[in-house]
């Protein structure tokens, strides 16, 4: 047998990779997402612009001052964090008492004003950023090639989110967030200064999608509208594990990334929509998503 | 401000958005005392009890805690400064264990009980340290919630209705409890619906109506004031 209903294994293990690459994106993504709603309540849609700006930003580092990408992968998301924590402190901060509607439209806001400064330096054509050159080439695994570069999206990704998952389950400043995220105010009484982790929260949220811009800077072109192209996936994965979840962000980000890719495979037409059929499903059988906590 | 007062508020007053709960309390605690807050539902016992802690929307007047203003504080400062605050709701997080529940609030002055400690005193909560902290049964849940600040070495104790809807055996327990704090020098401010449970372990009774101070009787007065106290508790 040389595959599955037909289709050869190259093709279908070809498409499952770049289905955990995407899913690889979609978690850190969605992950981020779910930190900041958490501690913030606040959806927070300049999520695919501070992606985008890590992509830049990586770019702009090589380009303009020869950083390369492994200085990119450590000093572009504490950058974004910044950048984050700024946005934190002048804008967010005066919201989180209104409705999630206002801090969802400041923030859209912000991605369009983000979106157009960078377009309006480089205009729409993808800017290239090449692969690393020890993250050049492939492995031969028997069955299928698997570029370098490809695992290593995967594996970077995988241990950041398990990372957190940890630091946030298990550690201290993890039981500090998780209190902080179910009752700010008696957090608060306790000595636990709540203000200060809400701003760290966020700085951090986009800090991580800061990383995945760098991540995504050599696999897809670096151009203004990368993060609006790949955001509107992320909700949906947002909205499918849980608002808010943890594990549910990581789980479905890389569940739906493969499900994705299958449907390549399997049924081109539908690979556009898939997730968003799972959503509608989803939302249908379990409101709350399926890793969410009904309120 | 003589050294045996330890908190003193003066002409407090607190709002709840449009709503003005507190019209100027005025009320002394002196350092190693127990005093419990009585009044009816609504009178504004839990609201003195948040005001101090800077819980509530607004508040004006003055707290007094050790020589410090607290007025104009946020609330992780004032809890820093050594107030421990069980609130009514008990407000056990379902997202953290039992232990991590009593782990969270941070140390804010040496002296607090270990770890052991607290065990020791509450077995039930040694069994139950890695159940989720809402899977707790109600007394558990409330040792807990008191358990929890006896760990930071906070020593001005603020205890929002600890009785309320547990078995006997666990009120005699906690009352225990407070009675051995106050032994040791703790500083104790109770808001109690249940006389029965307060009136033992109080030096004095603050009755407050309609966000006022109405009455302050002592201990010993209990007996000759019994009646008035009925009138105005409806116990």
């Amino acid at each position: 047998m040389s595959g599955l209903f037909g289709v050869p294994w190259p093709a279908l293990m070809g498409q499952l990779m770049l289905g955990l690459v995407n899913g690889s994106f979609y978690a850190i993504l969605s992950l981020g997402l779910a930190v900041i709603f958490g501690m913030l309540n606040i959806i927070n849609f300049a999520h695919g612009a501070l992606y985008m700006m890590g992509a830049f930003l990586a770019w702009m580092g090589l380009r303009y001052w020869g950083i390369g990408y492994g200085w990119a992968l450590l000093l572009v998301p504490v950058l974004v964090g910044i950048v984050g924590i700024v946005i934190e402190r002048a804008f967010l901060q005066w919201l989180y008492r209104l409705d999630h509607l206002y801090g969802l439209l400041l923030t859209f806001g912000l991605a369009l004003i983000i979106e157009g400064l960078f377009r309006h330096q480089y205009g729409v054509s993808g800017l290239p950023y090449e692969i690393p050159a020890p993250l050049t080439g492939a492995f031969n695994l028997g069955f299928m090639f698997l570029p370098r570069y490809r695992a290593w999206v995967i594996a970077v990704s995988l241990s950041v989110c398990l990372g957190t998952w940890i630091v946030i389950e298990k550690t201290r400043l993890g039981a500090y967030l998780r209190a902080a995220t179910e009752n700010p105010r008696l957090t608060a009484a306790f000595g636990i200064n709540v203000p200060l982790l809400v701003t760290l929260a966020y700085g951090f949220g986009v800090g991580l999608a800061g990383l995945a811009g760098v991540l995504a800077a050599p696999v897809f072109q670096v151009n203004p509208l990368m993060g609006s192209n790949l955001i509107i996936v992320v909700f949906a994965v947002v909205v499918i594990g849980g608002m808010g979840s943890i594990l549910g962000s990581i789980v479905t980000g890389i569940g739906l990334g493969v499900i994705e890719g299958l449907s390549k495979v399997f049924y081109p037409e539908a690979s556009a929509t898939v997730v968003f059929v799972v959503m509608a499903l989803v939302l249908m059988l379990r409101p709350a998503g399926l890793f969410g906590r009904e309120q | 401000m003589s050294a045996a007062e330890y908190l003193r508020i003066t002409g407090l007053h607190a709002f709840y958005g449009e709503s003005h709960i507190l019209h100027g309390v005025d009320l002394d605690v002196r350092r190693g005392e127990c005093v419990s807050l009585l009044g009816r539902n609504g009178a504004g016992r839990t609201t003195t009890l948040r005001a101090i802690l800077g819980l509530i929307g607004r508040r004006t007047g003055s707290v007094m805690f050790n020589g410090r203003e607290l007025i104009g504080l946020p609330p992780h400062r004032i809890a820093r400064l050594g107030v421990g605050y069980c609130p009514e709701e008990r407000g056990i997080y379902a997202s953290l264990s039992c232990e991590e529940n009593l782990l969270l609030p941070p140390r804010v002055a040496g002296g607090g009980l270990t770890l052991e400690a607290i065990y020791d005193l509450f077995p039930n909560l040694h069994e139950r340290r890695r159940s989720q902290g809402t899977r707790l049964s109600g007394g558990e849940q409330q040792m807990l919630a008191v358990a929890r600040i006896l760990r930071t070495g906070a020593r001005l104790l603020l205890l929002d209705e600890v009785s309320e809807g547990l078995a006997p055996v666990i009120v005699t327990k906690l009352a225990e409890v407070i009675r051995t704090l106050r032994a040791s020098d703790y500083t104790v401010v109770l808001v109690e619906q249940n006389f029965r449970f307060a009136a033992p372990l109080a030096d004095r009774m603050v009755v407050i109506e309609r966000g006022r101070v109405a009455a302050v009787i002592a201990q010993h007065e209990l007996d000759s004031k019994r009646d008035f106290l009925q009138e105005v508790l409806g116990v």
